[in-house]
């Protein structure tokens, strides 16, 4: 492989296994995964509830050892890390957005966002004025000062969106991002990740159930017992009602 | 490729961690009066006591015989060393009552917020601004609370004093002993609540990122 192409991937999953144990049983959530996300590529994981799906998930997010194998993310192995470092990991190249949202219901939309800002060692001034920044590129500078109570489903996940960009992440991890949305806005949800993929060159990798999202998708993971069962890039997967290629999802 | 080195998350400040604090216990108003309430009436309670003794002590010492008929008839033993075990008792049980309670409710609203807590540490919370932050929130509460406390138990101790006895209070008042005892009930109200804090603050703190994965509210 030549440099360049080693560039290219921000995501280097090899053999990740993972083994729960459960008193004398041990479940196999994850048999050996190998996977590469190329920078910049949106990319969707697909499977059914106990497939393994969000385990993995998890695993590239940083949020979760793998029992064996290794997950590279830019450049840094996760499985190396001490705490503090998979802490600076997750609030620098990072960013998570969450079925349900997960915004602080006790701060306003600029506090939520400026959160992150503030770990990453900014003073609260500095990081509110970023946040505003970014709650204006997300259509929701109106809304600075609200709590999250007090606008919308869609507009909570703006703000969601809002605050996983802030700190200029490499990787956006959303999960099931559309989950709680109706249709309509759901779509404007997807259409704003792929409008900012490409405006701040980040790669989106989500866990999700939506047909939407998969035909925004640059490449489809089909997620199977714990393995990587199939791997599509953009065109090699068709989309049906109810199917994709033939799979019907679960 | 080469392994870069990746830096340590480095801690946020106690000022700015008190800052984004302070936002939540405002808006978290209710839920934290209701934590104090517990530490209101406990400390309330222990003021009590310790005031009307000091006024009732006062009085006897006056060695005034119109007094000392007005105390005879109130149930006090004036030439006896009376025994407190019972009150001490008393008071012991009630502090106790008051720092499992806000021990419960401090764990309650860690459980409430597993959620928040999981999602703090995916956008690169260390442990310690879990601590702190839950630390602080339980401090305020329960200083808060022992001060309302102090204020409440000095008003109830002084209105029965005088329902009691009447000027003759006023004339006796016994200032520095009455200073003593609101001293002594802050000290206790404050060490009692900042350590029943300790405990929640850690549960807090070893939550997992994961947890903000948690889909059920």
């Amino acid at each position: 492989m030549t440099t360049e192409q080693k560039e290219d991937i921000i995501v280097k999953a090899r053999g990740v296994t993972k083994v729960y144990t459960m008193g004398a049983e041990k479940i196999h959530a994850l048999r050996g995964i190998d996977l590469d996300v190329r920078r910049g590529e949106y990319l969707s994981i697909l499977g059914p509830s106990g497939s393994g799906k969000s385990t993995f998930f998890n695993m590239v997010g940083g949020l979760d050892r793998p029992t064996d194998g290794s997950v590279e993310v830019d450049g840094c192995c996760l499985r190396e890390l001490n705490q503090k470092q998979l802490a600076w990991v997750r609030c620098h190249k990072m960013g998570y957005i969450f079925q349900s949202f997960n915004l602080i219901m006790t701060m306003t939309a600029l506090e939520n966002v400026a959160l992150p800002r503030i770990f990453a060692g900014e003073s609260p001034s500095e990081a509110r004025d970023a946040a505003a920044d970014i709650l204006k590129v997300v259509g929701l500078g109106h809304r600075l000062t609200h709590l999250p109570s007090q606008v919308s489903g869609g507009q909570q996940q703006r703000i969601a969106i809002a605050r996983a960009l802030v700190n200029k992440p490499s990787i956006v991890l959303a999960d099931e991002p559309t989950g709680n949305l109706d249709l309509h806005t759901g779509e404007e949800i997807i259409n704003l990740l792929g409008e900012l993929k490409s405006e701040f060159g980040i790669t989106i990798i989500t866990a999700t159930h939506d047909m939407k999202m998969l035909s925004a998708s640059d490449t489809v993971v089909w997620i199977k017992d714990g393995r990587a069962d199939r791997v599509a890039r953009k065109g090699e997967f068709e989309i049906a009602i109810g199917t994709i290629d033939g799979k019907t999802l679960a | 490729m080469q392994q870069q080195t990746i830096p340590e998350q480095k801690h946020v400040s106690w000022a700015v961690t008190l800052n984004v604090s302070w936002a939540g216990i405002k808006r978290r108003f209710f839920r934290s009066l209701i934590t104090m309430s517990g530490v209101v009436l406990a400390i309330a309670f222990l003021t009590y006591m310790q005031v009307m003794n000091e006024i009732v002590q006062a009085l006897v010492e006056a060695r005034d015989p119109v007094l000392d008929a007005i105390l005879q008839a109130a149930g006090v033993e004036i030439h006896e060393e009376s025994s407190n075990d019972s009150i001490v008792l008393l008071i012991i049980l009630s502090l106790l009552a008051c720092f499992v309670g806000i021990v419960n409710s401090m764990l309650m609203s860690v459980t409430e917020r597993i959620k928040e807590i999981g999602t703090l540490k995916c956008l690169g919370a260390l442990d310690g601004f879990i601590v702190r932050s839950y630390f602080i929130e339980s401090s305020v509460q329960g200083v808060a609370g022992t001060c309302l406390g102090c204020i409440l138990g000095l008003i109830v101790s002084i209105v029965v004093a005088f329902s009691s006895y009447k000027g003759h209070v006023a004339t006796h008042f016994p200032w520095v002993g009455v200073f003593n005892a609101l001293l002594v009930s802050l000290l206790i109200g404050t060490l009692l609540s900042v350590s029943a804090a300790i405990l929640p603050a850690y549960m807090a703190a070893k939550k997992q990122p994961v947890d903000a994965m948690r889909v059920e509210e």
